[in-house]
């Protein structure tokens, strides 16, 4: 198995460099290797492990209660208007 | 003795502030601060003019007396910029607190030292921080371990009477032992991870990096605990660690595991583990070789479901709502280039794998596969269990290593293949120095238990710290 790299970028959502991609790109490789290994491991049958104690269904009252976050989230976003986040246009005009 | 009120453990500064105050302890920290932190840099973020305490309105507990404790920058304090030592979060500011905090200042705690990290925790050793590396007090050539480095290297050296740190795959109790204090990782649940900013949410654990035993049986009588805000925080009761400190293991099975005493091991860690175990045994504990036969396979395990993990959670750092945004015109450049911008190379590298493991077509062969491994893991725990209280191991397989030493990942995550089992069973650990090695550097003692049963890990670690009494100091706290 060999990491594409630009793909997996791509769906991670990050930019990478010429140099980046070589460097990670070759690490990765090793990584991928290395974990590899457990493919000789039999787990027929095996349940997988989610959460150490298979806690199900954790509940609690559904309850209103008041909370101040909003405006104080707000205060520090990296561009607001009014009480949203303001982000760059999604769908250009031309397109 | 007010120049050296830093030196003191966190129960005797509790003592101190309960008979004084605590305006001189906070006085002897600044000064200390001031005189160490340039040379190991383990704290970011120290306003020594804001000390952070309980809203007067609130019911407070006069238990911790105003003495503060430093905390690893991953942990939300309201209204103070944590940023999980990255460039991404530069700027963010939490609207609340975790409920660690909450519990510290609801106990009459307060706060002003914000310690450094691994970005994100990604890391053993501390050097991938976006805001310098951190420096080991016993030598500053040598690195304090990771993630939780600034927390380990802040109490070693006397500038916190404890810190907080997480534990995701050994991130409290490697850099613990490479810095020689106590670090606790309790049992997966026991501590809320609410307000900790998640790195691999079914691993994490918050947990304290003390002077000793009994301040970190004192920090988690203050942080453990139930939280419906953390679905995955356990309901059962919480004893009183610190009464349930005694010196005695007496008739206590401690097990040895074969697979954790391998090639790679360095000598003099494992003649000081194996002192150690001859240590309990003079002092009246049964000790016997077990078996923890999937060993080999956890950091494998880890390293997919961890980063698995991990790359989820760090999907929401896309430029939106927190810290760093890159200014793109258009929105998919904004993510591709905050996060390329934001992220450094080992949390690239994390959250590329994640990424990969969880693809469409890779997931039973990756994820699927390593968490069901995972099972296997923590019935080999169960298993040995069955036969003995506790298992005692080495911390890591050698003392503190070089800055700029481990150039490659593999033998980077290779390096915690001890602490990584107890994270993927869930079970409590504890790490404490042991010894010293030839070249000065503190050896670390692990000791792992049944879920839930950090009382006798507590008692065991106190058992035997109070027995060898080790005395040596790091390099730059006897310089002064």
């Amino acid at each position: 198995m060999s990491f594409e790299i630009e793909k997996i970028a791509q769906l991670a959502r990050i930019k990478l460099s010429e140099e980046e991609t070589q460097k990670l790109g070759s690490d990765l490789n090793a990584i991928l290797q290395y974990i590899e290994q457990l493919g000789r491991i039999p787990t027929d049958g095996v349940e997988p492990t989610s959460h150490v104690f298979n806690l199900e269904n954790v509940f609690r009252k559904d309850e209103v209660k008041p909370v101040n976050v909003r405006d104080k989230a707000l205060e520090h976003a990296p561009l607001r208007e009014s009480f949203f986040f303001k982000v760059p246009k999604v769908v250009d005009k031309e397109s | 003795m007010t120049d050296d009120l830093y030196k003191l453990t966190l129960t005797e500064a509790v003592r101190f502030a309960g008979e004084n105050s605590a305006a001189p302890l906070l006085d002897a920290l600044r000064d200390r601060v001031a005189a160490v932190n340039p040379k190991i840099n383990a704290i970011l973020r120290f306003d020594p003019k804001r000390v952070i305490q309980a809203d007067p309105r609130e019911t407070v507990s006069t238990g911790l007396n105003g003495v503060p404790v430093a905390i690893k920058d991953n942990i939300c304090i309201d209204g103070v910029e944590t940023t999980c030592a990255s460039k991404i979060l530069k700027g963010h500011i939490p609207p609340y607190h975790a409920a660690v905090i909450q519990k510290i200042l609801a106990s009459g705690g307060t706060l002003f030292g914000q310690c450094n990290m691994d970005e994100f925790a990604f890391g053993s050793s501390s050097e991938t921080s976006a805001y310098g590396l951190v420096r080991n007090p016993w030598n500053t050539e040598c690195v304090p371990g990771g993630s939780s480095g600034g927390s380990a290297a802040a109490v070693a050296s006397d500038m916190a009477f404890a810190a907080l740190g997480s534990d995701t795959g050994g991130s409290i109790r490697q850099p613990a032992a490479f810095c020689g204090v106590v670090g606790l990782k309790p049992t997966y649940g026991r501590v809320s991870r609410y307000g900790l900013i998640a790195f691999g949410s079914s691993f994490d654990q918050i947990g304290p990096l003390t002077k000793n035993v009994e301040d970190a049986a004192l920090l988690m009588n203050v942080i453990a605990g139930h939280d419906p805000m953390d679905s995955t925080s356990v309901n059962v009761p919480v004893p009183d660690y610190v009464k349930g400190l005694k010196r005695d293991v007496k008739g206590l099975r401690i097990g040895l595991p074969e697979e954790f005493f391998i090639e790679g091991l360095d000598g003099e860690i494992e003649k000081s583990v194996r002192q150690a175990a001859e240590t309990l045994k003079r002092l009246g504990a049964e000790i016997k070789t077990i078996q923890l036969p999937h060993t080999p396979q956890s950091v494998a395990v880890y390293y997919i479901v961890a980063v698995a993990e991990a790359s989820s959670n760090l999907g929401r750092f896309d430029g939106v709502r927190y810290g760093f945004r890159a200014d793109t015109r258009d929105l998919k450049d904004m993510y591709l280039q905050t996060r390329e911008q934001g992220f450094g190379a080992e949390a690239k590298r994390r959250i590329l794998l994640g990424t990969f493991v969880l693809s469409s077509g890779y997931y039973d062969a990756y994820y699927l596969k390593g968490q069901k491994v995972r099972t296997l893991i923590r019935h080999d725990f169960a298993k040995a269990f069955e036969e003995v209280d506790l298992i005692l191991s080495p911390t890591a397989p050698t003392a503190a290593f070089k800055i700029g030493e481990k150039t490659d990942p593999l033998s980077m995550y290779l390096s915690d293949i001890f602490t990584i089992p107890a994270n993927l069973a869930g079970v409590p650990a504890i790490s404490l120095p042991c010894g010293v090695t030839s070249e000065g550097l503190p050896i670390g003692l692990q000791l792992m238990g049944r879920h839930f049963e950090e009382e006798t890990l507590l008692r065991a670690a106190y058992t035997f710290e109070k027995e060898i009494q080790l005395k040596q100091k790091p390099q730059v706290v006897s310089a002064g």
